[in-house]
């Protein structure tokens, strides 16, 4: 867990992912793709499992906030989709604080697959490494969000 | 009061920062493995390159804990050559100690590498003391993780009769009883963990959302159909549920995991000499969450077995954690045998 912050269990109100729904999803998409690719650049996801993911399209659902990201990986670059593949080879769908929850190392992906609060569809052994991707990235020490500390 | 022995809390780490997490919150020793089919856990993205390997290793003995590495699935015909080069890498790591099963590499490994401390995996499936006491005689094994098979009161017979150190499991999913001895994964895909060094290998799951919920199948074969918010477990075919005679039910074993606590000072009265957690295809935020538990129980134990009782805290934090959300003494407690 990164130190100090504490996500708590929360659903966003259903009207936001009826609005979420109808704004622009490129703009997500981007921005998880930028992240990626940093994080890719200064070396904190693995090469090996970086090739496994090659040519490969991925979709995130942000249920309650009703936003979807979805991106492919080529040429050692994450870019993003302009239109949300019918059939990805992977999708990830979880409210917003599962999703934070997870980022944060605060609770641990099966467990929240078991309770059925991540879902996890398409390619399973795609997945499984992904999961294990982000499990083995050493996060570099983050400085404390003052905001959230306990 | 002096302080009283208590078990080893031996750790499961598959990643780099889950080996650190162990040590951080109080393992006495890891276990891992390489990323390859001699590692029981060969899941895609899971386990240490050589880099890691060194790293891990380092982190943990500067800190005074112990490295034990698994080597724990079956060499496969013709290359019994990648099973011996683990074997030497471990030595050359200078890890505390490698976990075999294959009773033929137990062989080898003792003679090319004699002051290489062996333990028998559970995948080895030595259930008593005889096969124990075969396996020390023969290849000087010093510690045997005993299967999850075994009654509280079989555990002690087996250590009374044998001068092999006994780890048994603590906290983790149930593997149905049957460790390296299991063909339903082998009956349904044509691989298993003693061959290519997983059940139930991920490119043969499928998990298919419906209306009414999530079905899992693998390579085909409806394991299970989970409801919308029904907990669900591993993609195992032990823990599905199947039509038996006109009812569907788990007909083999249910999702659940194994968790001592309960039990736990019995399990050191009885001369146990580690606890072992399962998990190492888990997170390390996992790995954090059950070792800061059982560390604070067996610090607990520790000062005085009078003194101790499970506080519903650690019983709250572990079940939350367990597979199926649930938890059992296993095969520990057997009421009707
Ligand atoms: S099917 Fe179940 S009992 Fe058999 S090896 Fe897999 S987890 Fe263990």
């Amino acid at each position: 867990m990164i130190q100090g912050i504490t996500i708590p269990d929360f659903k966003l109100p259903g009207v936001i992912a009826t609005i979420g729904a109808h704004l622009p999803q490129w703009p997500h998409s981007l921005a998880l793709a930028t992240a990626l690719n940093a994080a890719a650049k200064v070396g904190l996801l693995p090469a090996d499992s970086l090739e496994r993911l090659a040519g490969r399209s991925f979709v995130v659902e942000v249920l309650d906030a009703g936003g979807v990201a979805s991106f492919a990986c080529r040429d050692g670059l994450f870019r993003p989709l302009l239109t949300v593949p019918q059939a990805p080879d992977l999708c990830f769908q979880a409210n917003l604080s599962a999703f934070l929850q997870l980022l944060t190392r605060q609770e641990d992906p099966d467990t929240l697959f078991f309770k059925r609060e991540l879902s996890i569809t398409g390619d399973t052994e795609l997945g499984l490494l992904v999961k294990n991707m982000l499990d083995a990235i050493e996060w570099p020490q983050l400085p404390q969000l003052s905001l959230f500390r306990r | 009061m002096a302080a009283r022995k208590i078990p080893q809390l031996i750790c499961p780490a598959g990643s780099l920062p889950a080996l650190k997490a162990a040590v951080d919150h109080g393992a006495d020793a890891v276990y891992l493995g390489y990323r390859n089919e001699t590692n029981a856990r060969n899941f895609a993205g899971l386990n240490f390159d050589q880099r890691a390997m060194v790293e891990g290793v380092r982190y943990a003995q500067t800190r005074h804990r112990q490295v034990l590495m698994a080597i724990n699935t079956f060499a496969q015909p013709g290359r019994f050559a990648d099973w011996q080069r683990a074997v030497d890498g471990a030595a050359d790591l200078g890890v505390d100690a490698v976990i075999l099963a294959d009773v033929g590499l137990l062989d080898d490994s003792s003679r090319r590498h004699p002051d290489l401390r062996l333990h028998l995996s559970v995948q080895g499936s030595a259930t008593n003391y005889e096969a124990i006491n075969f396996a020390h005689r023969e290849f000087g094994v010093r510690r045997a993780v005993l299967p999850r098979v075994l009654t509280l009161a079989q555990v002690e017979t087996v250590v009374r009769n044998t001068p092999v150190e006994i780890e048994v499991f603590g906290f983790g999913s149930l593997c149905v009883m049957n460790e390296g001895r299991c063909w339903l994964s082998s009956y349904a895909t044509g691989e298993s963990p003693n061959t290519v060094g997983a059940c139930s290998p991920a490119k043969f799951v499928q998990w298919q959302k419906s209306p009414d919920g999530m079905a899992t199948r693998l390579n085909g074969i409806l394991i299970d159909c989970f409801a919308a918010a029904e907990p669900a477990g591993y993609p195992t075919l032990c823990k599905g549920r199947f039509e038996v005679q006109g009812e569907t039910y788990y007909a083999l074993e249910e999702p659940t995991s194994l968790n001592v606590l309960e039990i736990l000072p019995e399990i050191a009265r009885i001369g146990v000499a580690a606890i072992k957690v399962e998990g190492r295809q888990r997170s390390p935020t996992y790995v954090a969450q059950v070792t800061r538990t059982l560390r604070a129980a067996l610090d607990e134990l520790a000062r005085g077995e009078q003194r101790f009782s499970v506080r519903p805290a650690w019983q709250a934090e572990l079940a939350r954690l367990a597979e199926g959300s649930q938890v059992t003494l296993g095969a520990y407690s057997r009421p009707w045998r």
